[in-house]
């Protein structure tokens, strides 16, 4: 029974650390997949976590607070959207500066609510959680999230290559030009992907302080923002190779605690870098096939579109 | 105009397009008739695609009205030119590579239809008209020539009245320009009106019935194309007389300059095509010419010959004796190879560089002294460039991108033409280029030529190659047809080499030799 408990632990534990990679990086998939290059997932994932913990203290409903989170996030991203877009500023640069600003906004507005207890979404939606066997108590930690985010690869497989509405997408990314000439407005569809890439980074933050470890710190989405963006990538924007290197961030991961729980006489720094490293490896080992990255990389990725008319 | 008659099928009245400093369009009028095959005629820059635009909605007239089946009518965007039935075949195939062609043709559709639906309509289509499409094949493994049928099968299956091509046979094989005329007239008997692009004068000769000449955004000169001999309608369309270019006669057979030697290399990009055993050799003051469909390996031929991509082995590429196969673009300059890309600004000129700095980028050697530049010398080289060769340019302190593309591509060709270079790679030298420039870049070629020089041009012309080569060869498929004197082959054999048809031209020959 023991051994049981352990695989249940670890597998929960998996699904929990890959859900805000799944999700921003599925929001992330759709922004590029339009042709747009948002490097601003990290700083979204910040405000949503800030703005969803404020809102959920504020209106005492989990459910506003994610909302609100997810608001958050597509507002910095329309921010994104406006200036790269419509001004047709470098995407690159203001993608940049995009996380630079979550990063020091969210730690603004969130100075007052550090150290502030919350019960968390598994907490509040069972509330006699501790009363359980070890096993429910781990199943029950699967949250609502963690299975919208579970379901979202498929979804996004099914959207992107088998409606009308994922096909205008791949298109506009391949060649806006062409798109443009076809009569379709690129500018609306690109918007309306960015929004949706700043709306799911804004709902990967606000799982991470709302039920990944509810609370609110400085900087603590920590890096997995840029993670997501580099699973993008090592996906070759392919939403089901995405849900499988959230997943083995995610086991490395659980695998770090593990080791640090075991004792192994490693430094917990060492041990902190390895679901970075590992996922940067195998980025690299995937990234060497140039042929299945051009194949699949949206060819207008990161440029300006411009109608001629 | 006849009360009785129906009205045209379009009718455009004034049409003008001004851009911040050039007038694309100014006060064009004409008239395309029910089931006319209506020829639209210029050099570039005419003004030809901005007015086709205009009229597929892409673009908006600052002045002007468009009468479509005799009611005015405002062309918002591609939507409203479709539903009315106006259908475009762009010139630069408005295909998404990475997709399907039902998935192609759904966009260009507009309409909500599923994919399985759409494919039974394709297969009906492209039975009717002869139009062999594949609906489940990626865009990117097609042929050019089977992406124009998936443009055409697209654009038919809105049932159009009036299809407009845009220089639709550029990139064909002549066969292929046949079959398409063909389909053309079938639907101009069934009363769709066809609206023809081209600046290729037999083709409009063969194919159309009135001709409207465009010159400088304006409409100069209306024919009969059938009447009017090819050489009034080009001089109608420069607005003077057609110089004419001429072969100074070939030297006795020189030394070889190039030689290259079963050449295979994979290709380096998803879209590219591999070379197979390519064996060539050209001698000092010889022309050869590559025919063929761009597509067929032309750009791996250019960059493994240029340098950019490295041979197999040393001795694959051969430049003046001298095994070159392992150099870069510079150690190859050095030993007398220029080239001139394809692509003007970005690969032969730097758009941003005033053309001063342009002509240092491949011309330095001489130019400079101790890391120094000088200047002063290399001015003069740009000034003399200009005049020999009559380019279009504010000065030599005019950036790149200031030049029209066939300004700018003489501007290349006088560049690596004054190294005086043993060996000569010109890659599509007068695509996109007007017929005045064109002949001036011709007659440069063959000059160089005559002054002993080997020149390789890669062209899809074949009626430039078969004017200034020597020798033709055709890449077709990443493989190059043995070479043949230009003198003793036609363009219908040719024509067939580039459709893949090795095997069939072989038999010919041997048809000929028995």
């Amino acid at each position: 029974m023991h051994e049981t408990e352990i695989v249940v632990a670890i597998a929960v534990a998996t699904l929990r650390a890959a859900t805000p990679l799944m999700l921003a990086g599925f929001g992330e998939l759709i922004t590029e997949r339009s042709g747009v290059l948002n490097l601003g997932v990290e700083g979204m994932m910040l405000v949503g976590a800030a703005f969803g913990f404020i809102g959920t203290v504020a209106t005492g409903s989990l459910l506003a607070g994610f909302i609100i989170a997810m608001i958050a996030g597509a507002l910095l991203a329309l921010v994104f959207g406006g200036l790269t877009l419509t001004l047709m500023a470098n995407q690159v640069a203001t993608g940049l500066a995009l996380t630079i600003f979550g990063v020091g906004f969210s730690a603004l507005v969130g100075v007052k609510w550090v150290g502030t207890p919350l019960a968390g979404l598994a907490t509040a939606i069972w509330p006699h959680l501790s009363a359980a066997s070890p096993i429910v108590q781990q199943l029950m930690l699967l949250d609502p999230v963690v299975w919208i985010a579970v379901l979202v690869p498929f979804a996004a497989h099914w959207f992107i290559y088998r409606t009308r509405a994922g096909l205008i997408l791949r298109a506009v990314g391949e060649s806006h030009d062409v798109a443009h000439a076809l009569g379709y407005s690129v500018l609306r569809i690109r918007y309306l992907a960015v929004l949706f890439g700043g709306a799911m980074s804004g709902l990967a933050g606000a799982y991470l302080s709302l039920s990944y470890s509810p609370m609110w710190a400085e900087n603590m989405v920590a890096g997995r923002g840029w993670i997501a963006l580099a699973l993008v990538v090592f996906s070759t924007w392919k939403p089901l190779w995405l849900a499988l290197g959230a997943l083995l961030f995610g086991l490395v991961t659980i695998a770090q605690f593990q080791a640090e729980a075991f004792g192994l006489a490693v430094s917990p720094n060492l041990l902190a870098m390895l679901p970075y490293l590992a996922t940067v490896v195998v980025l690299v080992l995937i990234s060497r096939d140039a042929t299945r990255l051009k194949l699949n990389a949206p060819a207008a990725l990161g440029r300006p579109f411009h109608a001629t008319a | 105009m006849d009360a009785a008659a129906p009205p045209p099928r379009l009718r455009l009245s004034g049409i003008t397009k001004r851009y911040a400093a050039v007038t694309a369009n100014s006060d064009i009028s004409f008239e395309v008739g029910a089931g006319e095959i209506h020829a639209l005629l210029g050099e570039n820059g005419a003004g030809k695609s901005t007015l086709v635009k205009i009229i597929y909605g892409v673009v908006h007239p600052d002045a002007g009205e468009i009468a479509w089946e005799g009611r005015p009518t405002a062309i918002a965007d591609p939507n409203a030119a479709r539903a009315l039935g106006i259908g475009m075949v762009f010139q630069h195939f408005s295909l998404f590579e990475s997709l399907t062609v039902a998935e192609n043709i759904a966009l260009g559709l507009g309409a909500r239809e599923s994919i399985a639906a759409l494919t039974g309509r394709i297969a009906e289509i492209s039975g009717r008209y002869g139009l062999a499409v594949t609906p489940s094949r990626h865009v990117h493994h097609l042929s050019v020539g089977e992406r124009q049928r998936v443009e055409i099968v697209r654009c038919l299956l809105q049932s159009p009245r009036l299809l407009i091509m845009d220089e639709p046979t550029s990139v064909l094989t002549p066969q292929e320009a046949e079959g398409l005329f063909d389909v053309l007239r079938r639907l101009s008997r069934e009363g769709c009106s066809i609206l023809y692009i081209s600046h290729k004068l037999e083709e409009i000769k063969a194919l159309c019935e009135r001709a409207t000449v465009l010159r400088a955004g304006r409409v100069v000169a209306a024919c009969d194309p059938r009447v009017a001999s090819e050489q009034q309608m080009a001089e109608m369309m420069i607005g003077g007389a057609l110089p004419v270019a001429h072969r100074p006669a070939p030297l006795k057979e020189g030394r070889v300059c190039l030689a290259v030697d079963g050449l295979s290399l994979p290709a380096d990009e998803p879209f590219g095509t591999n070379l197979r055993d390519i064996s060539l050799t050209l001698r000092d003051g010889e022309i050869l010419g590559i025919a063929g469909v761009a597509g067929n390996g032309q750009k791996e031929l250019l960059a493994v010959l240029a340098g950019e991509r490295r041979a197999p082995d040393a001795a694959a590429v051969r430049i003046a004796d001298t095994p070159a196969g392992l150099l870069g673009p510079a150690a190859r300059r050095r030993l007398g190879l220029a080239f001139i890309p394809e692509e003007r600004l970005g690969r032969g000129a730097v758009a941003e560089f005033p053309l001063t700095e342009n002509a240092l980028l491949t011309a330095y050697q001489g130019f400079t002294r101790g890391g120094m530049v000088r200047y002063g010398a290399v001015q003069r080289y740009a000034r003399d460039i200009i005049a020999r060769f009559r380019v279009v340019a504010a000065g030599t302190d005019a950036p790149g991108s200031s030049l029209s593309g066939g300004n700018m591509q003489k501007f290349i060709v006088g560049r690596e033409v004054g190294v005086n270079p043993r060996v000569l790679l010109a890659a599509h030298p007068t695509w996109g280029v007007d017929i005045g420039a064109a002949l001036a870049i011709r007659q440069a070629l063959m000059d160089l030529a005559a002054a002993g020089s080997g020149v390789l041009v890669v062209s899809e012309d074949l009626a430039e190659l078969f004017e200034i080569s020597d020798y033709i060869a055709v890449l077709s498929g990443g493989r190059l047809s043995p070479p043949r004197r230009t003198r003793e082959t036609t363009v219908e054999e040719v024509g067939l080499l580039m459709g893949g048809r090795m095997a069939d031209a072989a038999a010919r020959d041997a048809v000929h030799a028995a």
